[in-house]
């Protein structure tokens, strides 16, 4: 019988393989994708609490995070267009204009 | 007496308009008149003076219109200097104060006349002459400026407002004289007109500032009033020292000796304003300002010796000058000082009438030979050496007959204008004096000798004109032969009005001496009686009776001195006896002078060559003017400009050196040490400040790698680390994960 334990074992899997791609890659594009990773790891999160606990806040919540991830997502390309345009790059390491 | 304007009497009660066209439109043109055409220019300049010439006719008509004795008009426009309460060197306290007032009597009237009429003709005439000329309308705003501020010198009823116009017209001399200002010549002309000026009007300055001391006023009539009123002895220092500071004035405006050394110079200026301002009106300011004053000459007798003797001395020089001068202007300058000398002499022999008479026929004939001089220029294409001139009658008859006409003024030919008025000085200096009248007489004869020189060599005799100017020749525009025409009229009959002393008695209120104190000024002294005692009253009485008897007997005595003054400088009515002889001696030299004329330049024109060898050195000495302005260089001018080098050095080496550059050395090396303040102290602390926070910052700088994975690293480390705190603190280790 799978149980809750399994599906927060396979969140907390998931919540870890995105966010060492999300320190660990340079290319922004797969940083993107690991945050879709990170995310749905939480989504798991949610929805299985919510089985647990027989109410249906958490999928609503689910839902939500589903649809802020497709928006998150095309903003975060729009940028990577837009920063690629000017710098003919999508290398996180050569992101440092910040640095002084 | 009714010194105001009746209502009816318009023209008199607005004299003060008169000088005020002149300015409107001589602002007109110096503000605006680079933009106005000639004819533009002739609306404007012309037509003020035009303006100015009715107005004044106006008032002079009106003048004459009222009784003998009531010809006097004086108004105050307003307060000018309201300077206060001051001491006169008698002790008296006097408000002083000087007001902005015209003053208009027979001898204001004659000079207005003149100012304006022949200012007009001259306007007139330089609208031809001028007409190819640059600088049209700087030359009319000029010329309305320089009638403004004579018109101004005229009109004032203080001698402060005439210094203004005084000063005035030697501006406009000066701006005139060098109206060809790209020509050296002409600007250091102007340059010299205007200093020597400088140190005649420092004298007139003076002579207002020990008059002011002395008499408490500027006013004229006050002058007179004072003077008149008996408080001064004839010969009183003062006066004298007075009279000859203002006369010392009268030399530099008027050409005298030994200021006269401008005048020739000036001639650089356009010729009409040679006529209208070195010949008929701003030199003759100094006979004006002497015969304005005239009560103060009248009492220094000693004064009015130095002033007959300069000016018959000058008479003479100058003719000999005039003698021997080629250029045609040249002749008439020295001509002109030689005239201005003749009228000194008749102010100097107490005739001011006779010199005011012969400044007005002077200003007709002599403009007009001026005016014919500019013509015949004109018509010679520049050329003004006599040597190259010579059988212009027939070509140029109007400039000829009317120049005719002046020079037999000039040479005191009756009946033409010069004849009377030259007469009357000589009788007058005869009177006075046989030594003087000897020296006009003679000096008589040089001036008919010179003019018909000048008439000869350019009118008469054969031609001597180079080929190429020859068929230039040409008579000039009605505008220039117009006004030769009317000066010419006026040269031939302008002595009539003398005719009889009639010219004199219109003069008379002006420059006769006249009692002073009447009974009625002494009614003061008559109490009027209070509501006192008895005995107050009686002594009151007694002390009022007391000042009115004074007050009689010092009129008295002023009527005694006044008569006194009258009969040494006054004195009777020429004898006819005396006077016909002379009238026959002066045109006998007249004559004599035509006639030796008429040798040299006619007859036996090899004779001048062959004198001017045989005197040799004297006839250079003379031709070279005395060497005056060589020997005023070597004295005067080159030690000023020595005194100038010396003060140049003292200023450089001293001033300059030791002060500025002393006191820049100093600052110099104070800043120095400023400097290394500034570097090390001020901008080493901020620097320092700075370098604190940079070594500070090398333990922390790794941090900022600008990598947003890193970033994003130390937020999941930082993340796990506060996971870990919280599960620490809720009392989980790594044994018990499970709750």
């Amino acid at each position: 019988m799978i149980g809750t334990g399994h599906y927060l074992f396979l969140s907390l899997a998931l919540l870890l393989i995105g966010v060492v791609g999300v320190v660990t890659r340079r290319n922004v594009i797969v940083i993107l994708m690991s945050i879709e990773l990170i995310l749905n790891a939480v989504n798991i999160n949610l929805v299985a609490f919510s089985r647990l606990a027989g109410s249906v806040e958490g999928q609503v919540f689910a839902i939500f995070i589903i649809t802020d991830a497709a928006a998150e997502a095309a903003v975060g390309l729009g940028i990577i267009i837009a920063f690629f345009r000017n710098r003919e790059t999508v290398l996180s390491d050569e992101m440092d204009l910040l640095k002084w | 007496m009714p010194t105001q304007a009746m209502p009816s009497e318009f023209f008199l009660a607005h004299i003060w308009l008169v000088p005020l066209f002149p300015l409107a439109a001589s602002a007109v043109m110096l503000f605006f008149g680079k933009k106005l055409s000639n004819s533009a220019v002739n609306v404007f300049c012309v037509g003020s003076v035009l303006l100015s010439m009715v107005l004044g006719f106006g008032a002079i008509f009106q003048l004459i219109a009222r009784p003998a004795a009531q010809r006097l008009v004086e108004f105050a426009l307003f307060n000018w200097i309201p300077a206060g309460p001051m001491h006169t060197t008698s002790g008296h306290l006097v408000n002083f104060n000087a007001q902005w007032g015209y003053l208009f009597d027979p001898l204001t009237a004659v000079m207005v006349g003149i100012v304006t009429g022949v200012g007009f003709l001259i306007h007139v005439y330089s609208m031809g002459y001028m007409a190819h000329e640059g600088g049209y309308y700087r030359f009319f705003g000029y010329l309305n400026l320089f009638m403004f501020s004579m018109l101004t010198l005229v009109l004032a009823n203080n001698i402060l407002m005439m210094f203004v116009g005084w000063e005035g017209v030697g501006l406009c001399s000066y701006l005139l004289i060098g109206f060809y200002f790209l020509k050296k010549s002409a600007t250091d002309a102007g340059k010299k007109a205007f200093i020597v000026n400088r140190i005649g009007d420092t004298g007139f300055l003076l002579g207002i500032f020990l008059l002011v001391g002395t008499l408490g006023t500027l006013n004229f009539t006050a002058i007179r009033g004072a003077i008149l009123a008996g408080n001064f002895a004839v010969g009183d220092a003062a006066l004298t020292a007075i009279a000859l500071l203002l006369f010392v004035g009268a030399t530099g405006k008027s050409a005298q000796i030994p200021l006269y050394v401008w005048l020739p110079d000036a001639m650089e200026g356009p010729t009409p304003v040679s006529a209208l301002i070195h010949a008929a009106t701003m030199v003759t300011a100094g006979v004006y300002m002497l015969v304005r004053t005239n009560a103060i000459f009248e009492m220094a007798p000693r004064a009015l010796t130095v002033i007959a003797v300069v000016g018959a001395v000058t008479a003479f020089y100058a003719a000999t000058m005039g003698v021997l001068q080629n250029d045609i202007k040249k002749v008439l300058a020295y001509s002109t000082i030689s005239q201005l000398g003749y009228m000194f002499l008749a102010c100097g022999v107490g005739a001011f009438g006779a010199g005011i008479f012969h400044l007005m026929t002077h200003a007709f004939f002599k403009g007009l030979l001026f005016l014919g001089a500019g013509s015949v220029i004109h018509a010679m294409s520049g050329e003004q050496d006599m040597q190259k001139m010579g059988a212009l009658g027939g070509k140029i008859r109007t400039t000829y007959l009317t120049m005719f006409a002046a020079t037999l003024a000039i040479a005191g030919i009756p009946p033409f204008a010069g004849f009377f008025s030259k007469d009357e000085i000589l009788a007058h200096a005869f009177q006075r004096s046989h030594a003087l009248w000897f020296v006009g007489w003679i000096t008589a004869g040089m001036t008919a000798f010179y003019m018909f020189r000048l008439l000869f060599l350019t009118f008469l005799g054969k031609s001597r004109v180079p080929h190429e100017v020859e068929h230039h020749i040409h008579e000039s525009p009605s505008n220039m032969t117009v006004p030769l025409i009317i000066l010419a009229l006026l040269s031939v009959v302008g002595g009539w009005i003398g005719l009889g002393g009639r010219f004199e008695a219109f003069l008379d209120p002006v420059v006769r001496a006249r009692a002073p104190l009447v009974i009625s000024d002494c009614m003061e002294y008559i109490p009027t009686p209070g509501s006192q005692s008895a005995e107050q009253i009686r002594a009151e009485q007694l002390q009022a009776d007391q000042g009115y008897q004074r007050c009689l007997d010092e009129a008295s005595a002023a009527r005694t001195r006044s008569q006194a003054v009258n009969q040494a400088f006054g004195g009777p009515i020429l004898e006819e006896a005396t006077e016909v002889p002379l009238m026959i001696a002066s045109v006998a030299i007249a004559l004599v002078g035509i006639g030796l004329a008429w040798f040299l330049y006619i007859k036996r024109t090899d004779l001048p060559d062959k004198i001017a060898a045989g005197l040799g050195g004297l006839y250079r000495f003379v031709y070279n003017k005395y060497y005056v302005d060589q020997i005023y260089d070597a004295l005067f001018v080159n030690r000023a400009k020595d005194l100038g080098l010396t003060l140049g050095a003292f200023d450089r080496t001293f001033i300059d050196g030791l002060f500025v550059n002393g006191s820049g050395v100093v600052t110099r090396a104070i800043s120095v040490i400023s400097i290394y303040w500034d570097k090390w102290i001020i901008d080493g602390s901020v620097n320092f400040a700075a370098m604190a926070v940079r070594v500070l910052s090398i333990p922390v700088r790794w941090l900022q790698t600008g990598r947003v994975s890193s970033y994003a690293g130390f937020i999941v480390l930082g993340v796990l680390l506060l996971i870990g705190f919280y599960l620490h603190a809720a009392g989980y280790t790594l044994a018990n994960l499970r709750p």
